[in-house]
């Protein structure tokens, strides 16, 4: 039997289930729901086992076409470094403020994917942030917090 | 029915809702253009915009997504011969051949008449069809119900995967085990939440589509290093050549749509099936349809085998809504993302719907004849301009995709940890497309497991634990030996070909 990647992620999911089903496991169920025919765990439980089966075949019975990625050609370095302009969105959206860090995620996003038009970059970056939370305010009547915006005075 | 017809069409023809059809062609249209992102992502990436609206207009307006989506993806078809959707695949047989030999205006006008006739033949079989099959299944039980929802998985993890069943399957459990995380909904009881109080209230559905969809198609374009948008570039406006269709190609169209219409709405109402499997039956019928003469033309440029998988696709589109709108229960990936943002609306799609929502209900209906003119407007004179403007390099449009999904998200929660929770997803989907695990089963998965669970509660209940509900009732035993009959079907194919 060859191991290929998509076994590994089955196995993955085999134990991911098998955790689940533990999980559910322990579920506190009330003292009169216990011996119920259906109680908050039932259904997890049946998940659980259908997880393992599911990925237990998958494991076990051979592959007609080994799923082939080749990895040389795949740009990791730039997914890698969105994933972290996001995460570094994420943290800062409640404490800079929606406008400068949708700002800064924007530009650094076209920056590290390629783009070099600064001109084009800053139009698509704080003008059109501005325009999309004008549009929040005044169409969709949506507030923002902004501490930025309120200390600087432009909201309220 | 006149009755219920006319408060649609009150509904429909509103200022606001025929607007939001115009918002959702034009913006489905793009979308679909662009090879890789489909409809679920257009209308993912619509959700938290439809949530400002009344649950009428969001619904309508995702429905024009929706045609748009499928629409687009057929230009790019006969264009470049790269196709936006699966559901065009079987277009760019005959439509690429005669872009090819300059017909290309002809190519378009031919996808745009027999879409809009497919989607409006198949508009008239929804009207007759969705009421009468409402009353009928007002008899349903929960039992029928649960067995329904193990056919639908079932069906779309048969159909969606291409050979991958095992893995369609892992992927509709992993869906269905994401939709138990928060409180139980009779007892409250928390289940996997950890400790951690932002997961009590669950796991946002929308949250999930767009991390399954718009976040992982974006980040999976860069992975591999695509450009969607060069397929827009290589359009040239000046050799598209004329759309006017002469005697002769009418005549063939004409006769293609009524049978191409009839198979792709019946396709379309099957749970699982869709737009790919409707235009690719609709292909391969009409082959058999033809005389000889034109059977040689077929992958060389032939009218029938470009006006076939058209009508059938726009066709299935409406004839998916069936299932949706009297079961509330959705036979494909594209209607899960619409039943979970219903769901969002409270309202719950089912047989009772006709009753309880009918404005809903028929200005949805009503609503895709608006949207078909529209389309037929929209596609003819404006497909290469819109085209154009797809040529947007991915250095702005991928940052635009996930600014759209991180914003979304944050808007409806205002929760940086729905932010956390959503790129961990993204980044988990993402190397599962690598290896083809598809995501369709997920998503109608999670959108169903509460219900799912729900059913199965009750059925339990009623029968004391015992699982003879299986088949005490006939019905319930005919749609649980068609789930058997689809797997054993899926497990043969599967160790026949090992």
């Amino acid at each position: 039997m060859k191991i290929s990647s998509v076994k590994i992620i089955s196995l993955l999911f085999f134990v991911l289930s098998a955790f689940y089903l533990y999980t559910a496991n322990q579920i506190q169920v009330f003292a009169f729901d216990v011996n119920s025919p259906f109680n908050a765990k039932t259904f997890p439980i049946y998940l659980g086992y259908s997880g393992m089966f599911f990925a237990g075949l998958q494991i076990l019975l051979p592959e007609k076409s080994v799923e082939k990625v080749n990895h040389n050609v795949l740009d990791y370095k730039k997914v890698i470094y969105l994933v972290i302009i996001m995460i570094f969105y994420g943290l800062t959206i409640l404490k800079v403020g929606f406008f400068l860090s949708t700002s800064i995620f924007l530009l650094l996003s076209y920056y590290f994917l390629g783009e070099r038009r600064w001109k084009l970059m800053l139009i698509f970056s704080f003008p059109f942030v501005a325009v999309f939370m004008f549009l929040l305010h005044g169409a969709l009547n949506i507030y923002l917090r902004d501490p930025l915006l309120k200390y600087l005075g432009i909201i309220g | 029915m006149i009755e219920g017809i006319l408060i649609g069409l009150n509904t429909a023809l509103s200022l606001k809702n025929i607007l939001m059809v115009v918002m959702g062609c034009f913006f489905g249209t793009i979308i679909g253009m662009l090879p890789g992102l489909g409809p679920m992502t257009a209308i993912a990436l619509m959700i938290p915009i439809t949530y400002g609206f009344d649950p009428a207009t969001g619904l309508i307006l995702m429905a024009g997504v929706y045609y748009g989506a499928v629409f687009g993806g057929s230009t790019s078809s006969i264009l470049i011969n790269a196709p936006g959707i699966p559901g065009t695949v079987a277009t760019s047989f005959d439509g690429y051949p005669m872009a090819q030999q300059g017909k290309a205006g002809k190519a378009l006008a031919i996808a745009a008449y027999s879409s809009f006739a497919g989607g409006t033949i198949a508009a008239i079989f929804l009207l007759f069809a969705a009421p009468s099959l409402s009353k009928i299944s007002l008899s349903f039980r929960s039992p029928d119900y649960f067995a329904l929802m193990i056919l639908g998985l079932t069906a779309v993890a048969a159909f969606s995967s291409k050979g991958q069943f095992l893995k369609a399957m892992m992927m509709a459990v992993l869906g269905l085990m994401l939709a138990c995380v928060g409180q139980d909904t009779l007892s409250d009881i928390p289940r996997f939440t950890f400790n951690n109080m932002n997961l009590s209230d669950g796991i946002s559905f929308v949250l999930v589509v767009m991390a399954t969809f718009a976040m992982s198609e974006a980040l999976t374009i860069i992975l591999r290093g695509t450009d969607p948008s060069s397929a827009a570039k290589a359009i040239s406006l000046k050799e598209l050549g004329s759309i006017k269709l002469d005697k002769d190609e009418t005549k063939k169209t004409l006769k293609t749509i009524p049978r191409s219409s009839v198979i792709g709405f019946i396709v379309g109402v099957l749970p699982g099936a869709g737009s790919t499997i409707a235009s690719f039956l609709a292909y391969g019928m009409e082959r058999n349809f033809v005389n000889k003469e034109e059977k040689e033309k077929f992958g060389k440029g032939s009218v029938h085998g470009l006006a076939a998988p058209e009508t059938a696709n726009n066709a299935a589109c409406s004839g998916s809504f069936v299932p949706l709108l009297t079961l509330g229960i959705p036979g494909s990936g594209t209607t899960a993302v619409m039943l979970g943002a219903l769901l969002g609306f409270g309202i719950q799609p089912g047989p009772r719907l006709y009753m309880t929502n009918p404005e809903i209900f028929w200005s949805v209906i009503m609503s895709m004849y608006v949207g078909m003119v529209i389309l037929l407007i929209l596609n003819l004179p404006l497909i290469p301009y819109i085209a154009r403007i797809l040529a947007v390099p991915r250095t702005f449009l991928i940052p635009m995709i996930l600014f759209f999904s991180v914003t979304g998200i944050y808007l409806m929660s205002f929760n940086t940890f729905d932010i956390f929770l959503m790129i961990g997803i993204a980044v988990v989907a993402t190397g599962l497309r690598l290896y083809k695990f598809p995501m369709p089963p997920l998503i109608l998965a999670f959108v169903l497991g509460g219900l799912m669970e729900e059913n199965l509660r009750r059925s339990l209940l009623i029968s004391d634990g015992s699982f003879n509900f299986l088949y005490d009732r006939p019905l319930t035993a005919i749609i649980l030996a068609f789930t058997i009959l689809i797997f054993s079907w899926q497990s043969y194919i599967s160790l026949k070909s090992k």
